[in-house]
């Protein structure tokens, strides 16, 4: 567990940004008014029921996906109007990614899973390093297929810390896996956060996982609903759900 | 390696199936068109050195005799470069164990056996001894066909006396590349040949000593043809000038020109076809496999990876696809070309092939095939680019279905849902659907071209040799004679029927087109030779008028009714005046039909005929043509079978060639469409199968659902490949026409039947290997995964 800085760095700030996009003949309002401020190296939680908006804000600050209105920025760059390269050039240099569903590459190892990134970012840790972070060390020739979901969603984890992100963003993480296996990876998480001070939001619909954060945005129906603070974290390895 | 490349080579193997169909159909593409075009380059460029080695005549005159000072009188025409004088003698021969009647030419050498022009190549053997009387050298294609060398003997009857003569050499020369007898119509090197000999013997043997009766010249750079042949016929009418031609109606070069052009309309058309067809079906293959990828593309660009270096990916895998298509197209494309060169020096008299691959030919193919596989990448990356990643990665949202037309008609009651799902699908996406037939039909339209040339040739030769001319000898004279000469014929036993025919070249002319053929003057009532109309009935020939084969109709541009003019090249060389008074249909050849009577008035001589069509006994011919062949006043006997024969032996292995080369090909193009089209099908759709089964659907229920939509496109497919491809075969039958012949546009069922089934063999093997793959979808997977 680390204190947080006296002086709150924003990392993002985020004011007014709605979300609209077609879903086949649906219009949906996936955000409907979003104002925040997330510090360095605080540990985030989003929780909220499916439909809630959470992925589609992570999305939006992670650069994949762009607000229809409303005013996004990360440190001094805004992102509310920046262009695919500049999107692109965001994604390379500052954000790591965790999927619900991994979305490894199949047709590359773990470590190769890894270097895929590593290849490409400005100031990458060694491969073999990250997949050491989340404990997989012995298995860096091993393909997708030949590993378990726990394992492959550690692999993604060691994908996204590999770049030595400054933000770390997960969707789901533990979504598809069974709560031992969750542990483990939640705890890979906090081990990122607390030795690499990487600012992480993860979100997810499981409350218990909102006890090991340093604050807990609550989202319903494409707003934050409200905020909480924890005044302690709790280690992921005491969780239960 | 970086781990992006090993990307590549890891899903490339992993696509290897669908990436062989890739490659085979840029194989196919690219096979026939390196083949073709590299062949048509090797023959134009070794006729055009040889032509300039050998020192190819530029103008042809033959004529009765003249003295050998005319000929200087002749070089000093302006633009005139080279003259050459010479004695040509039609002679008979006799071969040692070879029963038919073998006729030859017989042309004098000069001293040095090379002269100023159509120089001979000497293959084996030696040149001429000019002191040695009885020495003569033969024509390659004669000495093959009768496996004659130097050293052998042969006989010919050289005016009247029969000779012994002593092969010394075997040559090939610039004026026989293509060796055929006056008056046939295709070349027979076992009964025709040509043979050279000293001037001395010949000259005196025909009379003509200190003469010449044969010339040729070449022209200055610039100098007007039409001007110097002018200037030339005057000089030589009154020594019985038969009227001088260029070489472009030489008909050594005339027949291997128009070989040349329609192997370059073969060399052009087809090629384009499968290039285009392998094109198209790369595009939607690796559009449709490229697209496949859309999760992939999303999370390397969540990664930070670029648009640009996505693409660049992509377009690499693309690449190394296409790149062993073009390697093994353009491998297999030149060790074809080679092939067909060799076939193509076999048939024409060449001595040498320089083959040709120039590099534009393969720089073509590339261009051709790298921009449609890379503009089928760009769409389907710019497709999946233009998401944001997010969305991208997010299972698509559920595609719009409606109820379809025939289902708003009311006839889903009688429909399953399977078949619904199949009918939905086909119409939620028709433009997809459609560009699927679409390649189907192509492959089975390509398949129609390889059997139509055959059925062609045998419907061409059935309506000409068969229906029309049904003689089985033709004896044609030495020169014109009474038609007093058919009551001998007909004394000889064995010879049933006889009709006399006179045959005089002229030069037609109608306003300001002209050609050069000769007219025919035959019987009226004529048994063995019927003119046929385009129906094939037969038409009558009336007294007071010429009637034309449509081709020749359609040269000079003029219609029953017209007056045609008749520049008659021999004898007096009068020009008369006949109204034409109906066509009729020849697929070779382009003649010029007259009531012989009518001819031999309008040339103001007698009752002539120049030779006769003759119905011989079957057991007898064998005599019949023996006793022919001694008769003074035969020069040649053509046997009609033996023509057909020869025609086919000329074509067969050509035709054996294409056949077998569009059909191989044709069916790889077919089975690489549908097979890809198979596999991108369960590719897409994999989820979607593999929850059915997990709701409780077996294995062949789902295939239902897959091989249905395939089964019902193809079927679709089929009709539409089968019009498009009559419509190619008309074209090519199109673009084939030519003096020769003209390509009648016949398919046969069996055309029809072989593309049908090579689509549908390709459909059955494809669902086999799919029924595998259906067989391994893995339910588990579905049920903890999104799509």
């Amino acid at each position: 567990m680390v204190d947080l800085p006296v002086e709150k760095a924003v990392v993002f700030r985020t004011t007014s940004v709605t979300k609209t996009y077609q879903m086949g003949e649906v219009r949906v309002d996936a955000l409907r008014g979003i104002d925040l401020a997330l510090y360095a190296h605080e540990f985030v939680v989003l929780l909220g029921a499916s439909g809630s908006g959470k992925s589609t804000l992570l999305n939006i600050l992670g650069g994949l996906d762009t607000a229809s209105e409303g005013q996004v920025s990360y440190l001094e760059q805004d992102l509310t109007h920046a262009t695919d390269k500049q999107l692109t050039n965001y994604r390379r240099d500052h954000v790591g990614f965790v999927f619900q569903f991994y979305n490894l590459i199949p047709s590359l190892t773990a470590l190769e899973n890894v270097a895929i990134v590593t290849e490409i970012s400005p100031k990458p840790m060694l491969p073999q390093d990250a997949l050491s972070l989340v404990n997989l060390g012995d298995r860096l020739h091993h393909f997708p297929a030949q590993l378990s979901g726990g394992e492959q969603q550690r692999v993604a984890i060691a994908r996204a810390i590999a770049k030595n992100p400054d933000v770390l963003l997960c969707d789901e993480p533990t979504g598809a896996l069974d709560s031992s296996t969750g542990v483990v990876v939640l705890e890979a998480l906090e081990r990122v956060n607390r030795e690499l001070g990487t600012t992480t939001v993860v979100i997810t619909h499981n409350v218990s996982i909102a006890d090991m954060a340093d604050r807990v945005f609550y989202m319903a129906d494409g707003r934050i609903s409200h905020v909480d603070s924890n005044t302690s974290r709790t280690a992921p390895s005491d969780l239960h759900w | 390696m970086r781990a992006m490349d090993k990307k590549l080579w890891r899903e490339l193997w992993a696509i290897r199936g669908q990436a062989l169909a890739i490659v085979f159909v840029v194989v196919g593409g690219v096979g026939i068109f390196v083949m073709s075009l590299s062949t048509l380059d090797s023959l134009y460029g070794t006729q055009k050195i040889y032509y300039q080695d050998y020192h190819f005549a530029h103008i042809f005159s033959g004529l009765k005799r003249a003295p050998l000072s005319l000929a200087k009188r002749i070089a000093e025409i302006p633009g005139v470069d080279k003259v050459q004088d010479r004695v040509a003698a039609q002679v008979n021969l006799d071969i040692a164990g070879f029963d038919d009647p073998v006729s030859g030419k017989l042309l004098s050498l000069p001293i040095d056996n090379l002269g100023v022009l159509n120089q001979l190549y000497l293959r084996s053997g030696r040149f001429i001894d000019p002191r040695r009387e009885k020495e003569v050298l033969l024509s390659e294609k004669f000495a093959n066909a009768h496996q004659l060398r130097a050293g052998d003997s042969l006989h010919a009857t050289i005016n009247g006396k029969r000779e012994k003569l002593t092969v010394v050499g075997i040559v090939l020369s610039p004026e026989h590349i293509y060796q055929i007898a006056p008056g046939a119509l295709f070349p027979d090197p076992q009964r025709y040949g040509v043979l050279w000999m000293a001037r001395k013997p010949l000259a005196s043997a025909y009379d003509m000593d200190g003469a010449f009766n044969d010339l040729s010249l070449t022209l200055t750079r610039g100098t007007n043809e039409q001007d110097v042949i002018d200037r030339l016929d005057d000089i030589l009418k009154p020594y019985g000038g038969h009227g001088a031609y260029p070489r472009k109606d030489q008909l050594s070069n005339r027949f291997f020109s128009e070989d040349l052009k329609q192997l370059g309309t073969m060399a052009t058309i087809f090629p384009t076809i499968f290039l285009g067809v392998a094109a198209f079906l790369l595009n939607v293959v690796i559009s449709r496999l490229v697209g496949l990828q859309r999760e992939q593309i999303a999370s390397l660009k969540a990664f930070g990876y670029s648009s640009i270096s996505v693409a660049i990916h992509y377009i690499k895998l693309v690449m190394v696809i296409i790149s062993m298509g073009l390697l093994i197209g353009v491998g297999l494309g030149i060790w074809l070309g080679q092939g067909l060169a060799n076939i193509y020096t076999a048939i024409y008299s060449l001595p040498f092939l320089a083959y040709t691959l120039e590099p534009k030919i393969i720089a073509s193919a590339m261009l051709v095939t790298a921009t449609v596989a890379l503009i089928g990448t760009l769409h389907a990356i710019a497709k999946a680019s233009r998401l944001p990643p997010a969305q991208a990665m997010r299972p698509e949202s559920p595609p719009i279905y409606r109820q379809t037309m025939i289902e708003q008609l009311g006839v889903q009651r009688w429909l399953a849902q399977p078949t619904r799902i199949i009918i939905r699908n086909i119409e939620r996406r028709p433009i997809k659907a459609l560009l699927t037939s679409l390649g189907i039909a192509l492959a089975c339209s390509i398949m129609m071209i390889s059997g139509f040339q055959k059925d062609a040739i045998d419907y061409m030769v059935d309506v000409d040799m068969a229906m029309s001319q049904r003689e089985d000898l033709v004896a044609l004279y030495t020169e014109p004679t009474s038609a007093q000469s058919l009551y001998s014929l007909r004394s000889i036993e064995g010879i049933e029927y006889v009709e006399g025919f006179r045959s005089i070249p002229a030069r037609l002319r109608f306003a300001h087109r002209f050609y050069r053929t000769s007219v025919q003057g035959i019987e009226t009532d004529g048994q063995l030779l019927r003119l046929l109309d385009s129906e094939l009935d037969s038409v009558y020939l009336p007294s007071d008028g010429v009637i034309l084969t449509d081709y020749l109709a359609e040269i000079l541009g003029i219609q029953a009714g017209d007056s045609l003019i008749v520049e008659v090249l021999e004898q007096h060389r009068p020009t008369i005046e006949v109204p034409v008074i109906g066509l009729i249909k020849q697929y070779m050849g382009v003649n010029a039909y007259i009531k012989r009577e009518t001819l031999n008035r309008l040339l103001k001589e007698g009752n002539v005929i120049s030779g006769a069509y003759l119905d011989v006994t079957d057991s007898q011919e064998t005599q019949v043509y023996r006793e022919l062949k001694d008769m003074p006043r035969v020069a040649n006997v053509i046997i009609h079978d033996k023509a057909i024969e020869s025609f086919y032996d000329t074509i067969a292995e050509t035709i054996l060639f294409f056949t077998f080369m569009f059909t191989l090909l044709g069916g790889v193009i077919a089975f690489g469409v549908v097979y890809n089209s198979m596999r991108i099908a369960l590719s897409e759709r994999s989820h979607e199968l593999a929850s059915l089964r997990v709701l409780g659907f077996s294995r062949a229920e789902v295939a239902y659902i897959l091989l249905g939509e395939l089964a019902l496109l193809i079927l679709i497919a089929i009709p539409v490949g089968l019009l498009i491809g009559y419509g190619l075969c008309a074209y090519i039958a199109f673009e084939f026409d030519s003096d020769l012949y003209r390509v009648p546009l016949v398919v046969e069922p069996d055309a029809y039947s072989r593309a049908t089934s090579v689509v549908i063999v390709s459909a059955l093997l494809s669902a086999a290997i799919l029924w595998r793959a259906l067989g391994k979808l893995d339910m588990v997977a579905v049920l903890k995964t999104k799509e």
